[in-house]
């Protein structure tokens, strides 16, 4: 076999644990729990030790709501198949904790009828919250950019649009989506229908575009630097000192592909702002609908966006159901 | 085992053989694959039946094998030709004992009816089913509510075919009759009854939903859409703005929808497509599901359909509910069985792909005296 044609790393390191540098004078050491230990299975994908863990303050408040979260819905869902677990597995992606009906507005409904609802979706948004805080704190414990706090907050917008913001804009908690695997996906659905066709809602446009181009992108990306790995294009410290060979190949490869190539930097530039604006242009686009817009595609007709029919629909285009099921030619 | 020079040669010629090995039974495979398409031809072959005009993409798509194979119970059905009277003979009402319908029948025809009825209902049993195990004298009683009830059917039936014209013969004159239900069944087949609440310890909305349910064609959209939408009259499917900007809350301002609700319609709709065995661009053009301007001619007749249905459940079936023995109620409420698309069309575009059941059978198709030709 050719020794860089494979699926996974070939390379795994294991020996006594890597514990790490800490610049901050011992704080980030003495936040780390559980025993290190090696994983051969996860070292053909990452790295192969796994622990220690900074779990710190906010990572516990996090751990804790989310266990939270996951429960509450969890034990509504067991409730509401009346405690029996076999049907709780049955139909666990049916299931879901729904929001209060439209009725209760933005009041405190009932605990059986929409309450559990809001409670659990405190705990997820104060879990998620604590978790940015996590990724903020971490960073600047290490002494790093905030770039990755900065690209969770953009997601902690779209999951504030979807269960805060939008739902108290509307005056109404029952906008919010449900906690289930199924119900979710029904919102989602029933979310575009109502509403006029989402795909009318250029925020939403803008947002696939930014999805599909992350996907692109990972995919350029992923692709040019496991074809360079052969001249060692996978370490980026060599390749800073010594660009002769592989990153010098894999710029040459899109200059002569397509006119234009990224660098080294700017690759992850354009990685970073495409995967951050997928949530915030959907968030954008969510936050709009149905408070700014109720219909995007009569909103898309009176602004050009879709074309109108001129009135001849083409009814003689249309199959006869008798040549359909073969009785007539 | 092998002779020494071939094992000799093998060593001094290492040779891969694994790649061309490989390149060839692919290669071979899809030549063996492609030789049986080509000669038995594609077993998941599937045509289209364009619903709206070139480029929308509004067609529905079905196996040739369930679209060229016709629904087995057309083959089942029992008609005869009426006996055209030539005036004078005596009528039934004063032939028979209590006949509250069909009493302007001649003998002939009266029986001819009857014995249809019997095929296309119960055919095992035959006139016991509704009449008993008495004589011809014991035929006027109405000892056994299947008698009642086949009297209240036959009047649904007639009302149907007169006042419903523009669904059951929207397409072509084809009109119903007790087979377009109950193809030789006692009790016809896809009737549904009332099932929520479906899940435990909850109210409102997310007692009726997230549930697999008959009721909820296996989704997790709420199970109560037949119980509004085809028991209601004044129940009210739309669920869109129909102006780009609209104030109101919704669910609390009229007309204007929830999300729960517009699940709700969802669910509808789903049942719809399954009973008629068609997908959304049947009726609507997907990109603007509440356009008037963009609607296919099924619509309409899908509207009148609901409309039907509304009032067969509010005037006939559900009123029904003391005649029936306890064991033809509903499981969980004991309610009246109650009809929907499906009961009449099951799963076909049109029910018994479009035969005509009235051309024999003026006596079904109106309340007045048959007129036969």
């Amino acid at each position: 076999m050719i020794e860089y044609q494979n699926i996974f790393t070939q390379v795994q390191v294991q020996g006594n644990p890597e514990w790490g540098i800490d610049e901050t004078g011992g704080e980030l050491t003495a936040e780390r729990g559980g025993k290190p230990f090696f994983s051969k299975l996860m070292g053909t994908i990452g790295n192969a030790q796994i622990g220690p863990i900074n779990l710190g303050s906010y990572g516990v408040i996090s751990a804790v709501c989310f266990m939270i979260w996951f429960n509450i819905v969890g034990f509504s869902m067991l409730a509401q198949v009346g405690w029996s677990i076999p049907e709780f597995i049955r139909q666990l992606f049916w299931l879901a904790l729904e929001p209060p009906g439209p009725e209760y507005g933005l009041s405190m409904p009932p605990l059986n009828d929409g309450g559990a609802f809001l409670i659990a979706g405190m705990f997820f948004l104060v879990g998620c919250g604590a978790w940015w805080l996590r990724t903020y704190q971490l960073a600047q414990q290490h002494k790093m950019g905030k770039h990755l706090a900065w690209a969770f907050a953009a997601l902690l917008w779209l999951i504030l649009v979807l269960g805060l913001i939008r739902p108290v804009l509307m005056g109404s908690w029952s906008e919010a989506v449900p906690y289930g695997i199924f119900a979710h996906l029904d919102w989602t659905t029933a979310f575009s229908i109502r509403y006029g066709n989402l795909y009318y809602n250029p925020f939403h446009c803008l947002s696939i575009v930014f999805l599909y181009g992350s996907v692109l992108l990972f995919a350029m990306h992923g692709g040019t630097i496991l074809a360079v790995t052969r001249y060692g294009g996978d370490r980026e410290l060599e390749q800073i000192y010594d660009r002769g060979t592989a990153t010098e190949r894999a710029a040459l490869f899109w200059r002569w592909t397509m006119g234009f190539n990224a660098t080294m930097e700017g690759i992850h530039r354009w990685a970073w702002w495409f995967a951050v604006l997928t949530p915030i242009t959907g968030g954008i686009g969510i936050l709009l609908t149905g408070t700014v817009v109720d219909n995007w595609f009569i909103w898309a007709q009176e602004h050009n966006f879709a074309p109108m029919y001129d009135g001849a629909y083409g009814y003689e285009d249309y199959g006869s159901y008798e040549a359909f099921i073969g009785k007539e030619n | 085992m092998l002779p020494k020079w071939f094992n000799e040669w093998n060593r001094e010629n290492p040779t891969n053989v694994f790649g061309p090995a490989i390149l060839i039974g692919a290669l071979g495979g899809a030549v063996f694959v492609a030789i049986l398409l080509v000669t038995w031809g594609n077993p998941v072959q599937t045509a289209s039946m364009q619903t709206g005009p070139r480029g929308t993409g509004m067609s529905v798509p079905e196996y040739n094998a369930a679209r060229l194979t016709p629904d087995p119970t057309i083959d089942a059905y029992y008609t005869e030709e009426p006996y055209v009277p030539e005036g004078g003979e005596p009528l039934a009402k004063d032939i028979y004992k209590n006949v509250q319908v069909l009493g302007d029948l001649t003998e002939d025809n009266f029986n001819r009816v009857m014995l249809a009825m019997t095929q296309w209902v119960s055919p095992e049993e035959g006139c016991t089913y509704c009449h008993g195990e008495g004589d011809l004298e014991t035929y006027g009683a109405d000892d056994l509510y299947t008698k009642v009830v086949s009297r209240r059917m036959i009047q649904m039936t007639q009302n149907i075919n007169e006042n419903w014209d523009g669904h059951v013969n929207a397409v072509a004159d084809v009109g119903v009759n007790c087979y377009t239900c109950h193809r030789g069944e006692h009790v016809p087949s896809d009737i549904w009854f009332n099932i929520t609440p479906v899940n435990e310890n909850v109210e409102g909305w997310a007692s009726v939903q997230n549930r697999a349910t008959s009721m909820s064609q296996s989704t997790s959209l709420p199970s109560s859409a037949l119980e509004v939408y085809l028991t209601d009259y004044d129940s009210y499917v739309n669920v869109h703005d129909l102006e780009s900007r609209v104030a109101g809350v919704p669910g609390l301002t009229e007309d204007v929808a929830s999300i729960q609700k517009t699940e709700m319609t969802f669910s509808l709709m789903n049942y719809f497509a399954n009973s008629l065995g068609v997908n959304c661009v049947f009726c609507h053009n997907s990109r603007a599901f509440y356009d008037a301007a963009q609607y296919t001619p099924q619509w309409g007749i899908a509207q009148l359909g609901r409309q039907m249905v509304i009032e067969l459940n509010q005037e006939y079936l559900i009123p029904l509910k003391d005649t029936y023995p306890e064991n033809r109620l509903g499981p969980i409420y004991a309610d009246a069985p109650k009809a929907g698309c499906r009961t009449c069309h099951k799963g076909y575009q049109r029910p018994l792909q479009g035969m005509n059941v009235a051309a024999d059978w003026p006596e079904l198709t109106s309340t007045e005296a048959p007129v036969y030709e």
